[in-house]
This record gives C-alpha cells, sequence and structure tokens, in this order.
C-alpha cells in the first residue's frame, strides 16, 4: 500500500514540468563534484596508477608469497568472524525483539558500543586483557597470533547482523510463532520453519556488512598483530606494510585487490539492501 | 561479556599511571583537541553536504543516480587503509597537513548523514511543499520553513555519529597526515604510536577519554531518537 503511493508520489515529481530548473542543476551538480572529487577521483587514479604498468607487475606484486599468505589470512580470519559473528547476532537479536528481561535497554545500549569506539582503542583493551601479563591467561598465545586477529576483527564487526535483524524482527510480530507452536512446533522447529526464512534477508545484509569490516579492519587487528609476514599479516596490513616500505606500486595492487572486494560488497550490498 | 570486559581492562589500566598527568601532557593535549576540532568541522560539512546529496538523491532525477546511490556506501565498503592511500594519490599537495586529516574524516564518514536523511526525505509528503509553493512561497522559504524542521533530527544524529566514527578514526589518517606531534597527530595515532612505545598505561588514559566521548555520542543519539 505504502509502496504503492510511494511509487506514484516518485513519479509526479519525475514528471514536474520544469524538473530540470537552474537551481536544481546547481544542486545537482555541487552533489555530484562533491561525490566525484572525494570519492570517484582518488579510487579511479589508484586504478589507473595500479594497471599503468601493465597487468603483468600487478599479477607478479599480488602473487608474491607474502602477498598469498596475507590474502588466505584475510579470508580465514573472515570466515571464523562472521560466522561467530551471525550465530551471536541472530541470537542477541531474538533476545532484544522477544525477551522480556531487567537491563535490557543497557544491551540495546551497548551493542552499538563497538562502532562508537576507536579500533585503536579496541585494539589496545584486547591487548590489556590477553596481552603479557592479562587478566585472561589462555594456554595458547593470543596477541600477536591469529586468535588475537579474530579477536579483534569479531569486536569491530559484532554489531552488523543484530542491527539489521532486529528491526526485521519486531517488524514482523511473533504471531506467526506462537501459531507454530500451538499447532505443535518445538522450538527449533519454530525458528528453522517460520523464524530464521523471514529474517533471512536481514540476515543476509548483515552478513555482507560484516564481511566488508572484517576483510578491511585495520586498526584494532595492526595493535594486536605483530606484523609477521606470512604469519600475522593481513592483506591492509601488508598495504601499509608495502607504503612504509616505499613499495608504492605493491601498496598500490594490494589496493586494488581490496578495492575490487569492496565494489563486489557493494554490488551485492544494494541487492540485498532491505527496503 | 566480549565487549565489556576488554573496556574495562582499559579504564582500570588508565587509573594506574597518574590519569590526568597522561592526558594533560602538551602531545596528549594536541592530539585531542585536534580530533575533537576536526571531527566537529567534519560533522558540520557532512550536515550540509550531506543532505544535499540526499536531497539531489531522493528528489532529483538524472541518468546514474542509481549508481551515485550506491556509491554513497562506498565508504563504507572500503578498507580504511586503502581509502588513505586513495586519497594520497589524488591530494598529494595537501599531504601531511590538517587538510589532509579533514579530507580524509570527510570520506570515511560520508555515508551517515546521507543514510540518516535519505529515507526522512522519502517519507516527506511533498504535498507541504506544493501547499507552501501555491501560497507563494519561494523554494528557499519552503526549504528553510518546511523541509529542514522535518529532516533536522536525521541531520543532527547522522551528524553525531559521523562525529563519533570521525574522533576514533585510525586507518585512513595515518598514511595522509603525516603524524607530526603537536600538528598533525590524531588522538588515536597518539594511543598507537603510545602502545608501540610500551607506555601502556598513557595510551589507556587517552583511550579513556575518547570513549567517554563515544558514550556521551551514543546516549545523545539515543535521546534523540526517543
Amino acid at each position: 500500500m505504502r509502496a504503492t503511493t510511494r511509487a506514484a508520489r516518485s513519479r509526479r515529481w519525475g514528471n514536474r514540468p520544469g524538473g530540470d530548473s537552474p537551481g536544481r542543476l546547481v544542486l545537482r551538480f555541487a552533489a555530484l563534484g562533491y561525490l566525484g572529487a572525494l570519492l570517484l577521483a582518488p579510487v579511479g587514479l589508484v586504478f589507473y596508477r595500479t594497471f599503468e604498468h601493465g597487468l603483468g607487475a600487478v599479477w607478479d606484486s599480488v602473487t608474491t608469497p607474502a602477498a598469498i599468505s596475507a590474502f588466505w589470512l584475510t579470508v580465514e580470519v573472515a570466515v571464523i568472524a562472521v560466522v561467530l559473528n551471525t550465530v551471536f547476532g541472530v541470537i542477541a537479536a531474538l533476545t532484544l525483539a522477544r525477551g522480556r528481561f531487567r537491563g535490557k535497554w543497557l544491551l540495546d545500549a551497548l551493542i552499538d558500543l563497538p562502532f562508537a569506539v576507536s579500533p585503536v582503542v579496541i585494539g589496545l583493551a584486547l591487548v590489556l586483557v590477553y596481552g603479557r601479563d592479562g587478566w585472561i591467561e589462555l594456554p595458547f598465545e593470543v596477541i600477536f597470533s591469529l586468535p588475537g586477529i579474530v579477536l579483534a576483527t569479531i569486536f569491530v564487526s559484532l554489531p552488523f547482523v543484530v542491527r539489521e535483524v532486529t528491526p526485521v524482527l519486531r517488524e514482523i510480530g511473533d504471531e506467526q510463532e506462537q501459531a507454530a507452536a500451538t499447532l505443535g512446533a518445538s522450538g527449533w522447529q519454530t525458528f528453522w520453519r517460520i523464524t530464521l526464512p523471514a529474517i533471512r534477508w536481514g540476515v543476509t545484509y548483515g552478513v555482507v556488512l560484516s564481511t566488508a569490516r572484517a576483510i578491511g579492519e585495520f586498526g584494532a587487528v595492526s595493535v594486536v598483530s605483530g606484523k609477521v609476514a606470512g604469519e600475522t599479516m593481513t592483506l591492509t596490513l601488508l598495504v601499509e606494510q608495502r607504503f612504509t616500505n616505499y613499495d608504492l606500486a605493491g601498496a598500490y595492487a594490494a589496493s586494488a585487490l581490496l578495492a575490487v572486494i569492496a565494489f563486489a560488497t557493494l554490488l551485492v550490498m544494494t541487492r540485498v539492501r532491505p527496503r | 561479556m566480549i565487549v565489556l570486559i576488554p573496556l574495562a581492562a582499559v579504564v582500570v589500566k588508565a587509573t594506574e599511571a597518574s590519569f590526568w598527568h597522561a592526558v594533560t601532557s602538551p602531545r596528549a593535549l594536541a592530539a585531542l583537541e585536534l580530533s575533537v576540532g576536526a571531527s566537529l568541522v567534519v560533522a558540520a560539512v557532512n550536515a550540509v553536504a550531506g543532505t544535499l546529496i540526499a536531497w539531489v538523491l531522493v528528489r532529483d532525477r538524472f541518468a546514474g543516480r542509481g549508481v551515485v546511490n550506491a556509491l554513497v556506501d562506498l565508504p563504507f565498503a572500503l578498507p580504511t587503509i586503502v581509502a588513505g592511500l586513495t586519497l594520497l594519490a589524488l591530494y598529494r599537495d595537501v599531504a601531511y597537513t590538517r587538510w589532509a586529516i579533514l579530507l580524509a574524516l570527510l570520506f570515511v564518514t560520508l555515508p551517515f548523514v546521507v543514510r540518516s536523511v535519505q529515507p526522512v526525505l522519502i517519507e516527506l509528503d511533498p504535498e507541504m511543499e506544493e501547499a507552501a509553493a501555491s501560497l507563494g512561497a519561494t523554494s528557499a522559504q519552503s526549504f528553510r520553513r518546511i523541509v529542514l524542521p522535518n529532516l533536522w533530527p536525521a541531520i543532527v544524529s547522522g551528524a553525531a555519529l559521523a562525529f563519533a566514527r570521525a574522533v576514533g578514526e585510525f586507518g585512513s589518517v595515518v598514511l595522509i597526515s603525516g603524524n607530526i606531534p603537536r600538528k598533525t597527530e590524531v588522538a588515536p595515532v597518539f594511543i598507537f604510536g603510545q602502545i608501540e612505545s610500551d607506555a601502556v598505561a598513557s595510551a589507556a588514559a587517552i583511550s579513556v577519554v575518547l570513549l567517554a566521548i563515544s558514550l556521551i555520542v551514543l546516549v545523545a543519539i539515543r535521546r534523540l531518537d526517543t
């Protein structure tokens, strides 16, 4: 209902006589100019610089052993973090949308915290808890190795799934779930057959956003990684390392690889964006 | 728990050394001032530019609007270190100045105001504006009297989010700012340097200040939403 009136409305606006008045054109070019100067021109230039010496050099630069190991480490970390975040995110969203308990507002507020806290502070926090003389002693090394990188990545991408799924759950209400329960479905059956299908687009969108953030995280990972080439060097850390070692072409090539991943993410985002 | 315990550890660590001494050292103060100042400027620029972009995306019609709409999310999808390198490649001339910091922060915070204003603008009924126009109001008048008051909460909450993000931003700034102490060193870069040089307590003290700022902004936004 609402969608149709909105469509009708936008059609009316689009067909308004004199739609391209001078004022409107000025605003349009101001907005596009701002976006062009800030986003498109710099990103375009990096692609140009990357490929100006031909594809071969780029290929060599992203297939060095260090680059390949950084790529797979990034993928490994992102997969672990996103899977854990998705499971946690759905549970947390169910708790927030369906549960009634004291301190719910606190949980609601705290979940956004990783968005507002500086990545460097998150890295420092993890070092203080899991590092040398930290609060928690684990039998294996966390800081300066894989678990630390995974923890940092989970931390920064924690809120995405929760934030996308909670509003969907609130929107759909729990009538269908109650009906299923009345008909004798167990909690699990209700979840798999009713709840999950209803929230699948919200979950997908949250997963896409978490993946992008997990692959691109730099600040928090930079603090906890130790940056050992071939061991704890992620793609974003590789970009920085190559840049500081005056390997500009190598930094651009690794950046272009990350930018391609970002554009792919963008494409998926526009396909599944909840309306 | 995974969030709270580590953050509590930062607060505890900050109290170990002399908190005030660490926070009020000239270098720390300069870094905090620069971060907060630059972020305020960035929030203000975003409030204007973000509203403009949202307006053009919702009310204007032109070829490629869908592509532009998708591109607005690019700063969220692009790793911050890549964003920094990208800006450095094009804007060499301003590198290692405070302008470079503004540029990097504007890049990474671009989507916030656009994405908070856009849905409100879509829902806003153009009939009110048409009524205003038929009563003889100029489009500037109807924007100021009718559109702006309706968008105001969305603009403010988007700008506040942009501010919170800008205060803590690290990846995009670290390459382009040059990190000259007391000139172009922002607070997160300063904290990072302190960690690297094993001055963890001092790093924790500055972190607590940043944490306090983010908490205040979060609470303020929540107030605004309800």
